[in-house]
């Protein structure tokens, strides 16, 4: 079997609150009360403003590929012998930006294009732990 | 107004070996400090400032000073991956003319090869502590060269640019390497497969280490290391050898944006105010040493310096401007480049190395009559964050 996925890893003041809400199978980002900028990577003040008061939103989790790469030779021993995988940076419809990976695709070199639209899928990792939000074609 | 003439290179060295067991990260800082003195016709003591990633074999920017047995009056440990040589090269500058030293030393050194680090492949490692970019980041896989691969793919959907467009800078570069015999033996002792000239074919079906990226648009992992003296104008009259002015410099970082543009390198922000300050434009440049940890580093520099239009850089490589002997200028990488010649993790010291060259007239693939080069050093990973470096030169 193969090594776990390197996880996020707490105490991790900034992100704890998305990674927390995996649990709840939500996809969360913030926007800036002052500003109203979209926040991401996540964090505790507005990187537009340097604002304090943001409010965070569930993601409808629909999306594009903004652009992608797959990644034939991976030495770390979580991907090594994945086979080919795709990495992804996905354009949320809400406005923000996520790294992930497209799954459910039999080819990702013939069947990922860039600006092709795409649906969350959970990666669920047990009961207790965060579940990794990737993608899917739409 | 007038070209600045505050600061020079005076002293350069390039570790000759790429693979060599036989020595640590500092001693190849320590031998190529002694080397690039000797080349300046400087002394140990006359050096007052040391420049350093401060991560060389793991020792400090403070530790360095100590390990040399300098007393320096500044030091400066800017550490922003493999451009860090070419913001070092413009810190000098400012302190320089500032009267703050005379003396600047930077140095550079690392047994990647020997230390067997798989940079490009090895994927996220859990070392130090969590931050909110590696817990959103280290979960996917991402591999270095799948970061490039990113930018290489948006690249080629936004703006039409080919595969084998790409291939002409590998195909351009080894074409100089073969003519640098530290870079023929660099290549036979890291056991390239055919040591020898290579085609857009060959770069095509070299294997995809991650898609779209193939072998051959990457940089070799090698050892090596190399140092770089820069002076002020007193101490450069008296040097050894001609001095080359740094003449313009700018820098700037950039970082995955919800909705940016990721083809666009922080380059198109560090070059503005580095050909301003210089009073130079691109199509003066006689020499680019542009930072080639894979092919789409150099197409998007090339682009964002201004040296062709933002999107039209694959048509610009493959029109044949890249060649030494091309009477379109610039050349580019006319030392073979990370591609093939060099490259221990941190390329940019080398930038600065070969720019000197070609601006003292002493590279194996010398363009005629060099005047200006441009060193601009790429480091932390395209796709994600980096930092962006020019440096402007000119001969004396
Ligand atoms: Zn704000």
């Amino acid at each position: 079997m193969a090594a776990a996925r390197p996880q996020p890893r707490f105490p991790e003041l900034d992100t704890q609150p998305f990674w927390d809400a995996t649990k709840r199978r939500e996809l969360m980002y913030q926007t800036c009360d002052g500003c109203h900028a979209v926040i991401f990577y996540p964090r505790r003040h507005c990187p537009e403003c340097g604002g304090r008061d943001t409010a965070w939103h569930v993601s409808r989790g629909e999306g594009t590929v903004y652009t992608f790469s797959v990644i034939m030779q991976s030495r770390h021993p979580a991907f090594a012998d994945l086979g080919a995988y795709a990495v992804a940076y996905v354009d949320l419809d809400e406005g923000f930006r996520l790294m992930s990976n497209i799954v459910g695709v039999a080819d990702p070199v013939q069947d990922v294009k860039c600006g092709m639209r795409v649906r969350l899928r959970w990666e669920d990792q047990g009961a207790d732990a965060v579940a990794l939000p990737m993608f899917e074609p739409a | 107004m007038a070209q600045r003439r505050d600061a020079a290179i005076v002293g350069i060295h390039e570790y000759p070996l790429r693979v060599d067991g036989s020595v640590s990260a500092l001693q190849i800082k320590a031998e190529c400090a002694a080397r690039s003195l000797e080349d300046a016709g400087l002394s140990w003591q006359d050096v007052d400032a040391v420049y350093d990633t401060g991560g060389d074999q793991g020792i400090s920017g403070l530790a360095i000073a100590e390990y040399f047995g300098l007393k320096p009056r500044l030091i400066d440990t800017t550490y922003v991956g493999g451009s860090s040589f070419e913001f070092h090269a413009n810190h000098a500058l400012s302190m320089i003319a500032a009267g703050k030293c005379n003396v600047a030393l930077l140095t550079y050194g690392a047994t990647a090869h020997s230390d067997r680090r798989a940079i490009g492949t090895a994927g996220a490692t859990s070392a130090g502590p969590a931050t909110f970019v590696n817990n959103m980041e280290d979960p996917w896989g991402l591999t270095l060269i799948g970061n490039y691969a990113m930018v290489k793919n948006r690249h080629m959907h936004q703006y039409g640019t080919t595969n084998e467009q790409f291939a002409h800078i590998s195909v351009a570069t080894r074409r100089h390497a073969m003519r640098n015999p530290e870079a023929v033996k660099a290549m036979t002792d890291l056991q390239f497969v055919g040591v020898r000239e290579i085609t857009v074919s060959d770069v095509l079906e070299s294997r995809l280490i991650a898609y779209p990226l193939h072998l051959l648009e990457c940089c070799m992992v090698s050892d090596g290391g190399g140092a770089v003296v820069i002076a002020s104008p007193e101490v450069a009259r008296n040097a050894r050898k001609k001095p080359v002015w740094i003449i313009g410099t700018g820098e700037a970082t950039k970082y995955r944006e919800n909705g940016g543009d990721i083809t666009v390198s922080a380059g198109a922000r560090a070059a503005k105010p580095a050909f301003g300050e210089a009073g130079v434009t691109p199509a003066e440049i006689d020499v680019l040493m542009a930072y080639d940890s894979f092919s789409i580093t150099v197409m998007c520099l090339i682009e964002d310096l201004g040296f062709c239009a933002k999107g039209e850089g694959g048509a610009y490589v493959s029109e044949g401007h890249l060649g030494f002997d091309d009477p379109r200028k610039p050349a580019l990488n006319t030392d073979g480049g990370g591609l093939s010649s060099n490259h221990p993790g941190q390329r940019g010291i080398f930038l600065l190395i070969e720019a000197a060259r070609q601006l003292r007239g002493e590279s194996t693939s010398q363009v005629n009559d060099a005047k200006l080069a441009v060193a601009v050093g790429n480091g932390g990973q395209l796709g994600s964050r980096h930092a962006t470096a020019v440096t402007i030169l000119a001969a004396d």
